[in-house]
């Protein structure tokens, strides 16, 4: 048995990551069941003027084809999304994606507060927020808001994290449902996978 | 936390198209809602209440608004690899046809773009033979615009485009250094007609041989792109292009079938149906 309790469906799970989070990201990535039903939305930082080779990167472990989305594309079960380089992510009422060339935030674009705090708005308490590895701050604001519509915050562990910034600075700012290493998240997401499938 | 609602952004536009003609009525949520809360925040009002009320009695204010509310980050050659497909191919197709070649830079912001094809123009040995129009709904960006004097700081990275893009000579030389500021060369843009245009309310004023139209209608919900589309489709000739940024789309538009895609890469694209 599991020792995470779920009493809801999820609309979504986002998760930020920034220097150091690579590795983690694709560990999680390829240990997703294939049939991994909530779309799962990455905003990580990344460099500004290299628009491919990230996606590829990322994909060459991963369980499921992972997609950048273009402005106003629909939001659909089953997929993996990345913010795309330059470009801030935001969830529109309505599940579509938009995008935006916004002034950096955190010295960062895409940033992964402005993806977390619009998910928050749209999709309250039935959101996961999962913080990686980092070397700023950005993201911890966004997990507030995750936090403050009542979804699940989780960071990974920082004595496992390279960087331990972007964690700390989300848990020194909200209560964090849970801190985790990238096997307890993996473990984490596999639960809740069982959980949705005896939902349908 | 102060938190905006949706039904305050509705009343907030309602009355600007009520009091001024700009409608902000379909702008996409999320971003729009950034802005205001940016504006907010700048000028330190509590709530949107009290925005809402300088709008009313300050038209002045309302010049301010309507630039802080627009977003005006950009770079010169911005994706080098579009203007490296626009210089190889697009542009010669063109002057494949035509003796002279139409532009417009639709919603030109502060002008970066417009300085990039002057620069991409006269390496061609074309500017001479271009007609540009630059148009941006903000009045003062599109002073700066015509100015082209921009930060020292900003030119790190247009000088790495530039180099991605691969021009013949150096960014340097097409500028100065003036009291820390870089002072573009004046004659890139001698002929290019900068005006103040809403793509929204404004009406269809030209036909062209290409629009460029990037990064601007992710601001606007898919109704507005719709109808913002309709108008860009009925200013370009027919076989000629329109461009906009690297992830737009044209696949969900109601004009969609009136397009070929020359470039998806880039976003290049070209009307075969009037």
């Amino acid at each position: 048995m599991t020792k995470y309790k779920f009493d809801r469906t999820y609309k979504a799970i986002v998760i930020g990551g920034s220097a150091g989070s690579f590795q983690g990201i694709v560990k999680i990535l390829s240990a997703l069941p294939v049939d991994f039903k909530i779309p799962i939305i990455m905003c990580l930082h990344r460099l500004k003027h290299v628009r491919n080779g990230f996606v590829e990167a990322l994909s060459i472990k991963s369980i499921k084809p992972i997609e950048e989305p273009y402005d106003k594309q629909n939001i659909k079960f089953g997929k993996v999304y990345l913010a795309p380089a330059n470009y801030h992510l935001a969830i529109e009422l309505g599940n579509t994606f938009s995008l935006s060339t916004e002034e950096m935030n955190q010295n960062s674009r895409p940033s992964i507060d402005i993806t977390l705090d619009s998910a928050s708005y749209v999709f309250k308490e039935k959101l996961i927020g999962i913080l990686l590895s980092g070397a700023n701050k950005d993201g911890a604001w966004g997990m507030k808001r995750i936090k403050d519509h009542g979804g699940i915050t989780l960071v990974q562990e920082p004595k496992e994290c390279m960087i331990d910034t972007m964690p700390s600075a989300a848990i020194e700012q909200t209560k964090i449902d849970h801190i985790l290493t990238i096997n307890e998240i993996i473990e984490f997401l596999n639960a809740l996978h069982v959980h949705i499938k005896t939902l349908n | 936390m102060y938190e905006i609602e949706i039904s305050d952004i509705r009343k907030l536009s309602e009355i600007v198209k009520e009091k001024y003609d700009y409608d902000f009525t379909n702008y996409a949520i999320s971003s729009f809602k950034r802005r205001i809360k940016r504006v907010l925040e700048l000028y330190k009002f509590k709530s949107i209440a009290i925005l809402i009320d300088k709008i009313k009695e300050d038209s002045v204010f309302f010049e301010e608004f309507v630039s802080e509310i627009t977003v005006n980050v950009t770079e010169m050659f911005r994706d080098p690899s579009f203007w490296r497909e626009l210089r190889d191919h697009i542009i010669p197709n063109i002057l494949l046809n035509h003796d002279n070649i139409s532009i417009w830079h639709a919603g030109c912001s502060s002008g970066e773009e417009v300085f990039s094809m002057a620069i991409l123009l006269r390496e061609m040995n074309m500017l001479h033979k271009a007609k540009i129009i630059a148009t941006d709904i903000d009045k003062s960006i599109v002073e700066k615009a015509k100015k082209g004097v921009y930060s020292m700081k900003s030119m790190d990275l247009n000088t790495k485009n530039y180099i991605r893009f691969q021009g013949e000579q150096d960014l340097k030389d097409y500028y100065t250094v003036e009291n820390q500021k870089i002072v573009m060369d004046p004659t890139l843009v001698e002929g290019v007609s900068y005006r103040v245009h809403d793509l929204v309310n404004g009406g269809v004023f030209n036909k062209f041989d290409l629009i460029l139209c990037r990064n601007v209608m992710i601001y606007f919900n898919q109704k507005l792109q719709n109808m913002v589309l309709k108008k860009l489709h009925e200013s370009i000739f027919k076989y000629s292009y329109l461009i906009i940024g690297s992830k737009e789309s044209l696949i969900w538009c109601d004009i969609a079938s009136k397009f070929i895609v020359v470039n998806n890469d880039e976003k290049i694209y070209k009307k075969i149906k009037d």
